[in-house]
């Protein structure tokens, strides 16, 4: 079984090859002509101000969490769908009450207005 | 000394090079990206398990999911380079003393188990096969069906959770 | 063990890896030429025949750009972030199977990297690491613009993965395996396509989203974010970005053709099985013409509109996708009755209207409210 756990594994080593001898590639034939200008930060141009990093938005917080749960429902989704011809229609029971109470939730961040973006 | 032991060897090195390297990033970020290593490796350690479904669900929600809200959270809060600033003082103490609970622990399981048996077996062949997989989702869905269902109940009150957290914040703002 | 298996893993991984390179390179002068055409334009006609030349002359050109790594970025991030991008969108290939198997020189060469049970999760799980690159171009450049380019990209991608998951477990219901070449083999007599039209058309849209194709091309947003994630980036170091988004393209079209199209199947493909590649690639050209058409027709989405697109109407939609298909399946198991079969398409059809029809009103409303 480990055998093609392998071959993903040379195939994950081979791609990582090919990235950075790209990379090498252009950092060994491009020009280089430092230059204080360059140096800066890209901002269309003008000067830039203030720090690169800045605080975000906490809606990202929030989306991210959301994903994450329904990330797990989808996990839990993926072995069920093979098996739920077997389990039969007390499977489908099982399901329709874990999205059910899931779904409370997102009825709630819904009415909340968390999937609204401003 | 069969390949699979030195192999096993090596990711434990890995998992614990990454461990040490998340606790003693000076950045927030790497110490992040030290703990989506580590979690990729344990990942791998599954696979050597013969458990190639935990591992990918490793990697789906602890690498892919929830490192990314980590992540997120560094960067909102623009907290990669905080200095470490008037820790509580109750802190230190209680750390050391779970530390030294969880050592105990772990090395009493270690030495129950050498009794049994302390080798690395190779996983079955059958086990790359759509009917293990079913078994195990069959098993799921039928034996832990009161752990599964809670578990929704759990991604609730989480799912509440950080609506209300986040509603606060943005009420205090305006 | 022995060391021809080695062979045949590096030999195979290279080669696909060498694939979805010229895939990639002859895709931008597939996606020009095209673009040109929907215009009334040419389009780039000069370096060789038809300008068939001209992807290998950007190449050129890239390699001899000079490579900016500017002072204020975190260094070893800022590199590592372009690989990032790059290996999953190759190494996502590795579980698509472009064919059966043929014989070379006595020897079995499957056509597919490695047939695991659990394929389709390897898909979720690489396509989920694969957000990494994005945020930390985004952070590592240190420039307000692409922090925020990264990190509205990398909220897009984890808001449409959930879509793209849930599309998966249709398939997977619908072919009854995780296994990838389990479910091209469930298609022999009719692709999942039919059964569940609405399903191929969710998984579509959501792959649009994931690659970042317009209309939900955040990262080209030029008024707003100066490119986004990648603004800092120069050289062989942004070709990789650009890379990685044109290979995802392929292997998503790859995907969406195994899982909704049938995959590597077609006329005779059982006695010839170099076939098999042929057609996929058939299926693939096709799938990416209707990426490139929607690039060519349809204006960008705001930002707050593809959000709220994700999360109200697609999560929702495919869900129910997802229930219907596996409720139509099994009365049709208890009951024997095919009709609760044929069922699925047509429900999932007025499913897909309910949501259309949501829509609309969303927006008519929204445009007697303000403007």
């Amino acid at each position: 079984m480990l055998l093609e756990y392998i071959a993903i594994g040379v195939m994950i080593l081979v791609a990582t090859l090919i990235a950075f001898i790209a990379i090498g590639l252009g950092g060994l034939f491009g020009p280089k002509k430092p230059s204080a200008e360059k140096d800066t930060p890209y901002e269309s141009g003008m000067n830039p101000y203030g720090e690169g990093t800045r605080r975000m938005p906490v809606r990202f917080y929030l989306v991210a969490v959301l994903f994450i749960l329904f990330d797990i429902e989808v996990v839990f989704f993926l072995p069920w769908a093979i098996a739920f011809r077997q389990l039969g229609l007390f499977g489908l029971l099982e399901m329709v009450i874990f999205i059910v109470i899931l779904l409370i939730g997102y009825v709630y961040a819904w009415k909340k207005g968390a999937l609204e973006w401003e | 000394m069969n390949s699979e032991l030195i192999v096993f060897l090596v990711l434990s090195l890995v998992a614990i090079a990454t461990a040490l390297g998340m606790l003693f990033s000076k950045n927030a970020v790497y110490s992040a990206l030290f703990l989506v290593l580590n979690f990729v490796t344990v990942a791998v350690f599954y696979l050597l398990l013969g458990a190639p479904f935990l591992a990918m669900s490793q990697i789906t929600v602890y690498a892919g999911a929830i490192m990314v809200l980590f992540l997120f959270v560094i960067m909102l809060l623009g907290a990669e380079n905080l200095k470490p600033s008037n820790a509580l003082p109750w802190q230190k103490p209680l750390a050391i003393l779970l530390s030294v609970i969880l050592g105990v622990e772990a090395t009493y399981l270690l030495l129950a188990r050498a009794r049994s048996s302390l080798s690395v077996t190779s996983p079955d062949a059958a086990l790359n096969t759509m009917d293990s997989l079913r078994n195990m989702a069959e098993t799921l869905f039928s034996q832990f069906l009161l752990p599964f269902e809670i578990t929704s109940i759990l991604l609730l009150v989480a799912m509440v959770g950080a609506v209300v957290l986040t509603r606060a914040e943005k009420g205090a703002a305006k | 063990m022995d060391w021809t298996m080695w062979v045949e893993w590096i030999v195979k991984g290279f080669v696909l890896c060498l694939i979805l390179l010229t895939g990639f390179a002859y895709l931008t002068w597939y996606e020009r030429r095209a673009l040109a055409r929907i215009q009334v334009r040419v389009g780039p006609n000069r370096a060789g025949y038809q300008g068939l030349l001209q992807p290998i002359a950007d190449a050129v050109k890239l390699i001899f750009k000079e490579e900016l790594t500017p002072g204020h970025v975190y260094k070893v991030v800022f590199i590592l972030a372009p690989v990032l991008t790059v290996v999953p969108s190759l190494v996502l290939a590795a579980v698509v199977p472009l064919g059966t198997s043929f014989n070379l020189f006595g020897r079995e060469i499957t056509l597919y990297v490695a047939d695991v049970n659990v394929g389709i999760l390897y898909l979720t799980s690489i396509a989920s690491i694969a957000v990494y690159g994005i945020v930390l171009a985004g952070w590592s450049s240190n420039n307000k613009y692409a922090m925020l380019g990264g990190i509205r990209s990398s909220a897009q991608m984890i808001s449409y993965e959930l879509t793209l998951g849930l599309s998966f477990v249709t398939a997977i219901i619908l072919g009854n395996s995780m296994n990838m070449i389990d479910i091209v083999n469930e298609q022999r007599g009719l692709w999942f396509v039919v059964i569940q039209p609405v399903g191929a058309l969710i998984f579509w849209i959501a792959t649009l989203a994931e690659v970042n194709r317009a209309p939900f091309d955040m990262p080209e947003a030029e008024q707003e974010l100066t490119a986004g994630y990648h603004a800092e980036y120069s050289g062989m170091k942004f070709a990789l970005f650009f890379m990685a988004e044109y290979q995802k393209m392929i292997v998503i079209s790859m995907i969406l053709a195994t899982l909704f199209f049938g995959g590597y199947l077609g006329p005779f493909v059982d006695q010839v099985p170099l076939l098999g590649p042929v057609y996929l690639f058939a299926k693939v050209i096709i799938l990416l013409f209707g990426m490139i058409w929607v690039r060519a027709t349809w204006p960008r989405i705001r930002y707050d509109r593809l959000m709220s697109f994700g999360w109200k109407i697609l999560l929702p939609l495919s869900l129910a996708i997802a229930f219907i298909t596996a409720t139509g399946i099994l009365l049709a198991d208890v009951l024997n009755n095919q009709l609760f079969f044929w069922s699925i398409p047509v429900v999932s059809i007025i499913a897909l209207l309910v949501a259309v029809a949501f829509i609309y009103r969303d927006l008519r409303r929204k445009s007697h409210g303000r403007i």
